[in-house]
Order: C-alpha cells, then structure tokens, then sequence
C-alpha cells in the first residue's frame, strides 16, 4: 500500500480531475459515434432506398469514418504537440495500406482478365 | 496555484519543442510510441490478408458464397461486443490512471466477458461452417475468409490471454509506473483490434452478404 500512496501523490489532484472527466466524455462520445456508425452500416448493407452499386461506396466511407472515430476519441490522435510522430507513423502506415490493398487487387483484376482460358479438366 | 504552475510549465516546454531542444521525451511517450509501430506493422500484415481476400472472394469454386453462409444478426451481436469491449477498456484505462483499482477490475471484468462472447460466437459461427461442408478447404474464398477473419479471432485471443495477465500483475504488483506503461500497451492493442474489425465485418461482411 505505501508504494501506491506514493504513486498517488506524483500528480497534481486539482489538474487530474479535469482531465478524468475529458477523458470520461471522449470515450463516450465515441462508443456514441461509433454505435451510430455501426447501425448506419448494417441498415445501409440491407436497404433499397439507394442504388445497388453505391452501397459498397457507402459501405466504405462509413468503415473510413468509423476508423477516423475510433483513432481520435479511443486511441487519442489528437492534434497535440506530442503527437507529431504519432500522425505520422499513421499516415506512413496508411500509405503502405494503400499500396498493399489497390496493388494487389489492381494487378489481380489485370492478370485475371487476361488470363487465357483454362481448359475443363 | 497548481493550475498556473502546470501553465507555465506547458509554455515552457513548447517553446523548447519549438527551439528543437525538448530533450528526452518521457519513458511513457517512448513506451506508447513504440508500440504504436509494432501495431502498424500488424495492421500491414491484416492488410496483406485483406487485399488476398479481395481478390479471392468471388472464387468460391460453385461452393457456398458469402451471400449464404454469413448471418448478419451473429455479425451485429459481434461488433457491438467487441465495440463496448473496447469502451470498458478505455474506461479501465482511465480507472487505473487515476487510481481506482476496484472500478479497474470491474471494467477489466466487463473487458473479458464481452471479448470471449465475441470470441465465442465466432468460434461457434465457424464450427457451424465446418460442419456443413463450408471449411476452409471448400474454396479459395473460404480459404481466405478463414485465414483472415482467424487471424483476427487469433489476435482477440491472445488479447484475452494478455488481459488476464494484466489484472494478474495489477493485483500483484499495484498500480506502479511500468504497470500502467504495460496497461496502456494492451489498451491500444485492444482498440486496434476493433479497427480491424470495423474493415473486416464492412468489407468480408456487410459487402459479403449485402
């Protein structure tokens, strides 16, 4: 117990409770983003109010949302000093995302299209 | 008097950062960045499943498509538990900063229960394929969608197995400095895992069976 008090006292009180509550509010307020996000995705996965082959397109932006949600108000991107090499490690990362997913389904769609036929085995 | 003190200190290091001569950043800085990278890393490698994915999901050799073996109410049942899993666990992190470590394993508990019903509906969703017919043998869609939605089942595991450590050390150990640097580890790695789940029921579910 004496080394928990002493880890106690290290922060300053009066400046820890404005922070707990921010922090209280920016978890929920994301489960609150992120549940919306998530019932828009399953109803627009299943509706025919809009056409057909802009559900997918819907579909992807409400996932890029959703990401965007989760990394700001759960893994705290924010846009803060210290989170300089944060952001950019992420935008690296997206950038070999990218490159790995179209790269990859890009030369398939190509390599498949023209591929002969094969015959009946 | 704290307020202003905090201020002032606040100042002082930006201006520091801005002559670029901050000096070492804090251990949990390091700590939370480093890890940071380990988890891009794992993301590129679930991007390389996700792009072999695509390019296999129509090849379902006149086997079962997606259309008919994903049933979009377990899927639901899914995502909300591992997204409310992830809010108990911010609010467990929040808890062990602040010292609190009764709510702590009251969140952590919460943690664990809806990761393993996730867990579990997932297993039984794909002993149900299995046993008719549709394992991972069947097609090459099949072998895609195993390896990657497994991969991502894999990680939650070993998330399970990692939460159970922590609450482990919290007891024994206290709410010490390197024990919080490790808690914010696994809270991180858990966020990171519903991410890749939002790409994963989007793309595998909702355009499977949509």
């Amino acid at each position: 117990m004496d080394g928990d008090d002493r880890v106690l006292h290290e922060r300053s009180p009066g400046v820890e409770h404005q922070e707990s509550r921010a922090d209280f509010l920016s978890y929920s307020a994301g489960l609150v983003l992120a549940v919306a996000l998530t019932i828009v995705s399953f109803v627009v996965a299943k509706t025919n109010l809009i056409w057909g082959p802009g559900i997918p397109v819907g579909l992807v932006v409400l996932a890029f949302a959703q990401i965007g949600v989760h990394l700001v108000f759960f893994l705290h991107m924010g846009t803060g000093t210290d989170n300089t090499n944060n952001i950019l490690a992420l935008a690296f990362g997206l950038l070999i995302v990218f490159l790995v997913i179209t790269g990859s389904t890009w030369i398939m769609y190509h390599l498949n299209t023209n591929m002969m036929a094969m015959p009946p085995h | 008097m704290t307020v202003v003190t905090s201020a002032d200190q606040a100042d002082a290091q930006e201006l520091m950062v801005a002559l670029g001569g901050a000096g070492p950043a804090p251990t949990r800085t390091v700590v939370a960045y480093g890890f940071w990278i380990f988890l891009l890393s794992d993301i590129i490698m679930f991007s390389g499943l996700f792009a072999a994915y695509a390019v296999l999901s129509e090849h379902t050799a006149n086997g079962p498509s997606g259309r008919e073996l994903f049933d979009l109410h377990n899927v639901f049942i899914e995502t909300a538990c591992l997204l409310l899993s992830s809010y108990t666990c911010g609010l467990a992190a929040l808890s062990a900063e602040h010292r609190h470590p009764g709510r702590f394993y009251v969140f952590e508990a919460l943690t664990f229960i809806l990761g393993g019903a996730f867990l579990f509906i997932e297993i039984s969703e794909f002993a149900g394929m299995v046993a008719q017919g549709a394992g991972p043998s069947r097609s090459a869609f099949l072998s895609a969608f195993f390896t990657l939605v497994g991969m991502h089942g894999a990680h939650v595991t070993s998330g399970l197995l990692w939460l159970l450590y922590m609450i482990a050390q919290v007891a024994v150990k206290g709410l010490r400095p390197h024990v919080l640097r490790r808690l914010l580890c696994f809270s991180l790695f858990w966020h990171a895992l519903d991410i890749i789940w939002v790409g994963v029921f989007t793309m595998v579910y909702l355009m499977g069976a949509g």
